[in-house]
């Protein structure tokens, strides 16, 4: 049996832990180690691309050991179709975001011990098959988040920290004893996902269980109306930070629909997906329009988010093929996309120590590289074709559409709101005449360079040619749609 | 031999990236990266132009995704509506970004001005080869795209960033339409194919013709937004902010006639569900007048052409809408020759001025005499002056209109030419002749200028003959092999009337603007509502900023508010009523719970207090209650 994904996950941990024992006169060290270790994870994240068998429905690299026998938790690690996408775009971010938290100079001991501790959780998550192995991830990632926002973050970030922090155990709570629910209904006990998912269970149990997996999921992406921890956390989180916030803790939530949700409770689901169909395109809508208000520039990016992981929600809430490839596409792109706007954000921000986006103006004669990037990033964002977003959009649309006509063609109104919102915000930044404040700004860096190319390599693959990726994920999916009674295999 | 034409789009893409990375490094020599890769397209696309004349059409498809389990294949297409469009966007193409050498010359941006150009060349090359609506629509947001960097050129003028916001988002209003119309068609027929919009295929889903009618007015919505028709025009005026040869090329040649183009691809989707067709001519036809109206007053000579292109789109697509396929898709070709001409025009005088008044200019035709005389031709031709080009495709538009039935469709088009012909003029003897008003350094434009206006000249003199009678309405029986019933004849009523129009309106031009300027002033006075209307643009920009733009981001300010006050509200509210709900539980163990333990201690404090009393410790006291006890025993048995 292969370990590969046990290294995955638990090699940035021992690094972590490695990195306490450094002695103070070699701070210099800490960053290197942290990098050198997410860096090792994306190169075990090619290893996986290059074993994973697309083809396959079933779980690969599957590592399974019993953990706690007395209560039947096992240490279950698999990958499929499903979270072969988040694995990746996980590995690949948390190696960039090390690479861009370099300017982190207060307690960098601490801060890339909690990083990496951070990055063994959201990978768990991700790859645990057993749901008390998940909690334990889920809530492992919570606890580096809250001191990483609370220390390193800005003005307010004392309140953002407790805020996020309490709301979404709030939320894990209830999804708490869903788990325990789905553990005691039935003997022989167990938390195996894939077990519990061959299982039925009487359509009343399984509303009031989906309900409660859903105050977990709903408060994570965030589905509207529990997003107001999302600006506020992304505002004052640092810059590395917000890029994993928005590009992987809010996929967590998605993923969880897709992973337990639906294969443990469909009959729930088909009954739940109308109202989730409409939060989406509330969220899509109301986030866009609340985003055109911002006059922070994270905010606003932040707001972009609510709109976009509705498409999500909407893609998931269509159950059929399109709609679900558009969903998981989506989740993907959007975590691509996000990362490279708040790391854009942040090189703004180092050098004017200012979001405001009526400060700025003019900026496109003065930081060419910069603004050719971040229109680049706003395009994709706003789903042109040609970039990836326009792909995902497309797809989640398209498998809706048959579905719910009017709500998809009221979803289309936040595909004029995000033109608005980036295009405005690209006025105020980067046109018009040059503010002589910022006469002097320098130009994006070798190094921040380096966080933003490879992100916009998968931008443009997957807008040009989408079969690429699509291709992992549409049997897995396939194989989700056919548990849930609507593929006929 | 299919395959060589994938080369066309891709040799400006290959140059658009090459110029991104490495054009500030080849600084003037950029231009000729960018020629150089459009003429390669010109060059490729010949043998596929001729091979269509010889009745041949081009296919060839590769699979791009998978959809519901059914492949999406991506392609082209070469059929003789894409050659024509093929020749028009290759030929003009290159004539205008060799003009734009000149034009561009030290300006800071030169080699990001052929790298948005030649990625410009690439998406509308796309658009016109796609074989398939989904590309379609992918290459016209991409064609968007390069008029929004173009329009938006020089970014740091306010107004032109303005501008270039503007007309994305109104052109991406349309674009949701085109979208949703996309959209219905793939799910009632299954195909997005081009070649499936055709009556044979489509008329087997006569059940649904409500659906398929609602899909075919949605994907014209598309063409309302790029073709800047009714409501929707309101961008292409301000898309004048960008530099001259992009208002050529892009604005008035290329990317605006592309919502004609699509109206022409869905052509057998209308005909078919002919319900959604007195809507395209009515919004063409109104298009072409209003336009026109306004074009009469405007001041800014790039204004008035705008104007012009708008109003030359609404002939095309009310021609299409009265059945007129020749007749709208002849009038795009001759017009892109023309109108292009008129722009690279107009842009050598702002060149050789310094201005784009018409009040601050008259008389240059003697130092611009290459300009002039150029000028006048692709005037002529607007102005539908036989035999220019001009002249035989709005011919067509006018008989098509003429045989439409409903005869108001005919009489507007024919005031809109008198105006045509009139504002065109007006143009040219406020511009060109007369007195010079005002003291200005006039020099001809260079030869990489002038060669280019010359050869359009060419162009617009000459395009129209293929579609005349005198060679037997060859572009006709070309464009619409199929059309064997329709007989192509002359109709010398229509010709005379259309040219009294036009000869008219020359005339009204020259007796106001050049024999007796007064007049001018004199109309403006006695017809001043009217007058107000045009040169106001009937107050739509005013209208909308009042009405649909206010709202949006009003909207956006209250949802936010609502946001920040009610939602966050109501989150923060319970976290604090959590605070308060802990404060009071606080104070209820203080004084109760506790108070209660207290309570309890103080009450036993207080008798034992009392009690201790008695615990003096000394042995006399005990001994005397001792005593006093057994005393009183022994006092009360006594008695008893």
């Amino acid at each position: 049996m292969s370990h590969l994904l046990s290294w995955i996950v638990f090699s940035p941990l021992v690094a972590g832990l490695g990195i306490l024992f450094v002695p103070k006169s070699k701070m210099d060290w800490v960053k290197w180690i942290a990098t050198g270790v997410t860096g090792f994870g994306f190169f075990l994240g090619l290893l996986v691309w290059a074993q994973f068998n697309p083809l396959d429905t079933g779980v690969q690299l599957l590592e399974d050991h019993a953990w706690i026998p007395q209560i039947g938790v096992h240490y279950t690690l698999g990958l499929d179709g499903i979270n072969f996408p988040m694995v990746i775009l996980t590995l690949l971010l948390s190696f960039l975001a090390c690479i861009g938290s370099f300017g982190i100079q207060e307690r960098e001991k601490e801060y890339y011990f909690l990083y990496l501790l951070l990055t063994t959780g959201m990978l768990g998550t991700f790859l645990a098959l057993d749901l008390f192995l998940f909690y334990i991830f889920w809530e492992v990632v919570l606890v580096p988040m809250y001191f990483l926002i609370g220390i390193w973050g800005g003005p307010r970030k004392e309140y953002a920290a407790i805020k996020f922090f309490l709301y979404t155990l709030a939320g894990s709570l209830f999804m708490l004893l869903g788990i325990l629910a789905l553990y005691f209904f039935e003997a022989p006990h167990t938390f195996n996902m894939l077990e519990l998912g061959t299982r039925t269970y009487p359509l009343f149990f399984q509303q009031v269980i989906f309900l409660a997996f859903f105050f977990g999921f709903a408060i994570k992406v965030p589905v509207w109306p529990f997003h107001t921890w999302l600006p506020d956390a992304h505002v004052e989180a640092p810059t590395p930070i917000s890029v994993l916030l928005a590009g992987v803790l809010l996929k967590m939530g998605t993923y969880g629909f897709f992973r337990v949700s639906y294969p443990i409770l469909p009959e729930a689901a088909q009954w739940f997906r109308p109202a989730m169909a409409v939060l989406a395109v509330i969220g899509i809508v109301y986030g866009g329009f609340v985003a055109l208000a911002q006059q922070d520039f994270k905010k606003m990016v932040a707001y972009s988010s609510v709109s976009h992981m509705g498409f999500v929600l909407l893609g998931l809430a269509a159950f059929t093929r399109d709609g679900f490839n558009g969903a998981m596409l989506q989740m993907f792109n959007h975590g691509v996309i996000t990362g490279g706007l708040f790391l854009l954000v942040g090189v703004l921000y180092d050098r004017a120590h200012t979001r405001d986006l009526n400060v700025f103006g003019g900026l496109g004669a003065r930081m060419s590289v910069y603004s050719g990037i971040l229109i680049f990033f706003s395009l994709a964002s706003l789903g042109l074709p040609g970039l990836s977003g326009f792909v995902s959009e497309f797809l989640c649309l398209l498998g809706t559409f048959p579905v719910y006509r009017t709500l998809t063609i009221l979803s289309l109104t936040g595909i004029i709101l995000a033109a608005t919102y980036l295009l405005l915000m690209i006025q105020r930044v980067l046109l018009g005449p040059v503010n002589p404040k910022w006469e002097k700004l320098a130009d994006i860096d070798r190094r921040e360079l380096f966080t933003l190319v490879p992100l916009m390599i998968p931008i443009l693959v997957v807008g040009i040619y989408p079969k690429l990726i699509l291709h992992y994920l549409t049997p897995s999916l396939s194989a989700l749609l056919t548990k849930l009674g609507v593929l006929i295999p | 031999m299919v395959n060589l034409a994938y080369f066309i789009p891709l040799f400006p893409l290959a140059s658009f990236v090459f110029l991104i990375f490495y054009g500030k490094r080849l600084g003037p020599k950029s231009a000729k990266v960018a020629i150089g890769a459009s003429l390669a397209a010109l060059v490729t696309s010949l043998p596929f132009v001729i091979g269509t004349l010889r009745g041949a059409v081009f296919q060839s498809q590769f699979e791009w995704l998978r959809l519901g389990g059914a492949p999406l294949r991506f392609g082209i297409l070469i059929d003789p509506l894409s050659a024509m469009m093929l020749f028009v966007v290759t030929v003009v193409g290159t004539l205008i970004i060799i003009y734009s050498v000149g034009y561009m010359h030290e300006d800071p941006g030169f080699s990001r001005f052929f790298a948005y150009l030649s990625l410009f060349m690439f998406s509308m090359l796309t658009l016109v080869l796609a074989d398939n609506l989904v590309l379609l629509y992918i290459s016209w947001e991409l064609v968007g795209l390069c008029s929004y960097f173009l329009i938006g050129f020089w970014f740091e003028k306010d107004s032109a960033a303005q501008a270039s916001k503007k007309a994305f988002i109104t052109t991406r209003i349309g674009d949701v339409g085109f979208f949703l119309g996309i959209l219905l068609l793939y799910f009632t027929t299954g195909s997005v194919r081009l070649v499936d919009l055709n009556p044979e295929f489509l008329g087997t889903f006569a059940g649904q013709s409500q659906i398929l009618t609602l899909a075919a007015l949605l994907i014209f919505c598309g063409a309302i937004g790029k073709s800047a028709q009714f409501p929707l025009h309101v961008w292409l005026p301000d898309a004048m902010e960008g530099p001259t040869p992009v208002s050529a090329l892009i604005h008035a040649a290329t990317m605006v006639a592309a919502g004609v183009y699509l109206v022409a691809r869905s052509f057998g989707m209308l005909v078919t569900f002919p319900d959604a067709l007195p809507v395209v001519a009515s919004i063409g036809t109104f298009t072409a007048f209003l336009a026109a109206f306004i074009a009469l007053t405007q001041t800014d000579i790039k204004r008035v052409l705008a104007y012009s292109t708008i109003s030359q789109l609404g002939f095309m697509i009310a021609a299409l809408g009265l059945k007129g396929y020749s007749a709208g898709t002849f009038h795009l070709m001759t017009h892109a020759f023309f109108k292009a001409l008129l722009f690279l025009g107009a842009g050598s005088v702002i060149h050789g001025t310094g201005t784009q008044d018409l009040r601050e200019m008259g008389g240059l035709w003697k130092k611009m005499p290459h300009t002039t005389w150029t000028f006048v031709i692709a005037s002529l031709a607007i102005a539908g002056v036989p035999p220019f080009s001009g002249f035989w495709s709005k011919d067509e538009i006018l008989v098509a209109a003429f045989n439409a039935g409903n005869p108001i469709f005919y009489y507007t088009l024919t005031v809109t030419a008198t105006m045509t012909a009139f504002y065109m003029f007006r143009l040219v003897f406020l511009t060109f002749f007369g007195k010079p008003r005002k003291e200005l350094h006039v020099h001809e434009s260079p030869a990489v200028m002038t060669t280019p206006l010359w050869l359009l000249a060419l162009g617009s003199a000459v395009m129209g003959l293929p579609g005349s009678p005198w060679m037997h309405h060859a572009f006709q029986t070309f464009i619409e092999p199929h059309a064997h019933g329709v007989e192509h004849t002359a109709n010398p009523l229509v010709m005379q009337i259309s040219v009294a129009c036009g000869g008219g309106g020359i005339l009204l031009a020259g007796l106001i603007y050049l024999l007796f300027p007064a007049l001018a002033p004199f109309f403006g006075r006695i017809l001043k509502p009217l007058y107000l209307a045009s040169s106001r643009k009937f107050w739509f920009d005013e209208l909308y900023q009042a009405t649909v733009i206010r709202a949006w981001y009003g909207l956006g300010g209250l949802l936010n508010r609502f946001d920040q006050s009610v939602i966050d509200g109501a989150v923060n509210g319970t976290g604090l009523n959590t605070l308060r709900l802990s404060d009071l539980k606080n104070w209820v163990d203080i004084h109760i719970v506790d108070g209660l333990v207290n309570g309890v201690g103080a009450v036993i404090r207080g008798f034992s207090s009392v009690l201790r009393r008695l615990q003096t410790g000394l042995v006399q006291n005990y001994m005397f209650v001792l005593f006093a006890g057994v005393l009183l025993i022994l006092f009360f048995e006594l008695n008893q």
